[in-house]
């Protein structure tokens, strides 16, 4: 998905905007941990955990999915 | 105190008129890779985010100038917002380098860019190193180092520091660049920013194809809901049982070659008429002491570690962080705790002190307080050798993999304790709710197993050796002095033993136990040295020569499979060495920290041990 905002208190946006999770970067869920939170995104090509209360302060909309998406058998999803 | 050698943790001090350069970069992008090969110094590297905490500095000639190399620790950002990042930003905004090289990951340009363009716009004396080429040409990304520093207005520099590509145009790069460059200022707000590092990343990468469909596999095994939880505990086992099986018998025939040289060496003392006292002190107190350290530990360490260091290398202990952050974030912690927790492993001073990785102050102090319920390696061999003896009655193949078992599962009880006392210390003297968290899961690379072997044996084992005996020798002699200076006719270990036996029994063990886990306060490596000093002192001297005669000894001495699972609890969960403590103190810059840390697990070890000997005295 793009993202559209980013919701979270100063800090927090600070700290994703530093790893690469700004306005228009596209982002991936990967994976989940094995007890669900937190969860694995691909952000700017890197590979990021993520806990679930963090990343439900980033909004987004879904992208159509680019050929890596469909390789991997999965789509950008939406969080909350 | 840390593995790694010269290594400080606050500004290095530099000479006068040599050249200072600042290695900075995101992190795990290769820094201390491309440090080790441009100093030949041998700093540990691993393959996770937050490796390095401190700074090192080392040295190298750049055709004909000295140069200072200093290694940054990695940062997403000069906005700092952990302890380890505060010291890489206050290096790069200050005066003290002359040229800031800025390590890029060629596989994750665009984030990388981010930092560069902030170090860009508060210095003008920069190179970009684009490093893991090899790494990236394998997923199928190329980029134009051309374009690149076109854009950026610095050198770029394409190489690999693993293989040691690229380094000879680096080190050109850096001689010629440190003369002066004009680079790209950019005063643009953090959003822009990003958004031009994406530009720029995009306008130079060529061929831009996820190609990590391997990690992906693996990780959604090594991650997945089915497999986490077990693969992790079956890798924990698999490791022990190959260092308790691999360290039998080289731990026999060192016990057995090092008491043959005790022998010569009292007849040498007794040939050269010494007294008593002083081939007593010195060899039967000073030598002994250290023989039982070399022998008990040597081993296990030199299995042990590698092993660990290979995994490390792999990439997997964030993986454990991940699988695990749920449990910590339920305690209100931090789930990088895992990783500390992984590092105390080897050396719980290291892992306090690796606790900087921890963004929040909360979460931090409750990390390094309870770091110490992982055993360090002062203890695993302890361990390893009391419950061979005591617990797994079959020998061979089976024995082993038992013990193996056995101490994973004490693992993860300790895991268990720290969890819990996470959870207790954040809803009483640490209250606060769980703070954000990222965690970078690298991709996973082949480990250099040649060189891993070769470092871990060379820098932690010796290491943490040196430590060990440096610590026996003098307790040695100490103990010997105890042992056979006389008060009443009786030596003054057994009155102070004797003072210790109704505390110690109240625990299921005796005075003498509690005698030498107090003596191995300095290292906890040499509790077992002390008490079999203490045991041997007594009578006949009997040498350490196999777990068979180490358990005859203690049984000789009142030993039952209670007193040795008492003994494991404690050794478990009591104060940890005074380095540690010191660590904590320093760490977190106030003494009723450190206090709590020696209080808070003795409390808890205590309470299990009264709990157990009182159960085991009601049912027999």
């Amino acid at each position: 998905m793009e993202v559209r905002r980013l919701t979270g208190e100063a800090a927090m946006r600070r700290r994703l905007e530093d790893i690469g999770l700004t306005e228009g970067s596209r982002v991936t869920c990967l994976m989940k941990s094995p007890l669900g939170d937190p969860k694995a995104y691909r952000i700017q090509g890197a590979v990021i955990a993520l806990r679930d209360r963090d990343a439900a302060t980033v909004f987004g909309v879904p992208i159509t999915p680019s050929p890596h998406d469909v390789e991997n058998g999965r789509r950008g999803r939406r969080w909350r | 105190m840390a593995l790694m050698p010269k290594r400080n943790d606050s500004a290095p001090s530099f000479q006068e008129k040599e050249k200072v350069i600042a290695l900075a970069g995101n992190p795990n992008v290769g820094k201390s890779t491309l440090f080790n090969r441009l100093t030949g110094m041998r700093q540990h590297t691993g393959n996770w985010t937050g490796k390095t905490v401190g700074v090192a500095e080392g040295h190298c000639r750049l055709g004909e100038q000295p140069m200072t190399v200093v290694d940054l620790p990695g940062t997403y950002s000069l906005f700092a917002h952990s302890e380890e990042e505060r010291v890489a930003k206050e290096v790069i905004c200050s005066e003290l380098p002359d040229l800031v090289a800025i390590v890029c990951d060629a596989t994750c340009l665009g984030r990388n860019l981010i930092l560069v363009l902030q170090i860009l716009s508060v210095t003008d004396r920069a190179v970009v190193f684009v490093n893991l080429m090899d790494e990236a040409k394998k997923k199928g990304i190329e980029i134009d180092l051309d374009l690149l520093s076109d854009r950026l207005g610095v050198p770029v520099v394409g190489l690999s520091a693993r293989s040691g590509k690229g380094i000879d145009d680096a080190v050109r790069v850096m001689q010629t660049a440190s003369d002066g460059v004009a680079p790209l200022h950019s005063d643009q707000e953090p959003r822009a920013l990003a958004e031009t590092a994406e530009q720029i990343a995009e306008e130079v990468t060529i061929k831009r194809q996820e190609r990590d469909v391997r990690d992906r596999t693996v990780d959604r095994i090594v991650t997945s809901k089915l497999f986490g939880f077990p693969l992790m505990l079956l890798l924990l086992a698999l490791i022990f049982w190959i260092t308790i099986e691999g360290a039998n018998i080289p731990s026999a025939l060192l016990a057995k070659g090092l008491f043959w040289v005790e022998d010569r060496l009292m007849e040498g003392m007794n040939a050269l008429g010494a007294p008593w006292w002083l081939s007593g002190a010195l060899v039967s107190g000073v030598y002994r002491t250290v023989a039982w350290v070399v022998s008990v530990m040597l081993p296990p360490m030199a299995i042990f570690f590698p092993l660990f260091t290979i995994l490390e290398d792999l990439g997997y202990l964030p993986r454990i962080a991940f699988n695990l952050d749920r449990c910590f974030c339920g305690c209100n912690a931090c789930g990088k705790q895992a990783l500390t927790m992984c590092m105390g492993f080897g050396c719980n001073a290291v892992g306090v002190t690796g606790c900087r990785i921890i963004d929040s102050k909360r979460e931090r102090l409750i990390a390094m307080l309870t770091n110490s319920f992982v055993p360090c390696n002062g203890r695993f061999p302890t361990l390893i050798a009391l419950i061979s003896i005591f617990f797994v009655s079959a020998g061979g193949f089976g024995g082993s993999l038992l013990s193996a078992l056995a101490l994973a599962g004490l693992i993860l009880l300790s895991v268990l304790v720290t969890l819990g006392c996470s959870k207790l210390l954040s809803c009483t003297l640490l209250r606060g709710e769980p703070s954000s968290f990222t965690l970078e899961l690298p991709p996973y690379r082949p480990p250099q197993v040649g060189q891993v072997i070769l470092r871990s044996v060379l820098d932690r084992t010796v290491f943490v050796l040196g430590r060990a005996v440096a610590v026996a020798a003098p307790a040695g002699l100490i103990l010997w002095i105890l042992a056979n200076g006389k008060v009443d006719g009786v030596g003054i270990l057994w009155h102070l033993a004797g003072w210790l036996d109704p505390i110690g029994s109240l625990l299921g063990m005796d005075g003498v136990i509690l005698l030498a886990f107090l003596l191995a306060l300095p290292a906890a490596e040499i509790f077992l040295p002390v008490l079999l000093m203490a045991y041997t002192s007594s009578g006949s001297l009997i040498e350490y020569g196999g777990l068979e005669e180490l358990r005859l000894i203690l049984s000789e001495n009142g030993w039952t499979a209670l007193s040795a699972c008492c003994v494991v609890i404690f050794l478990l969960f009591h104060f940890p060495c005074s380095t540690t403590l010191m660590t904590i103190r320093k760490e977190s810059g106030k003494l009723r920290w450190a206090i709590l840390a020696a209080v808070l697990p003795t409390v808890i070890g205590a309470l299990l041990c009264l709990i157990i000997s009182f159960v085991s005295r009601l049912l027999i």
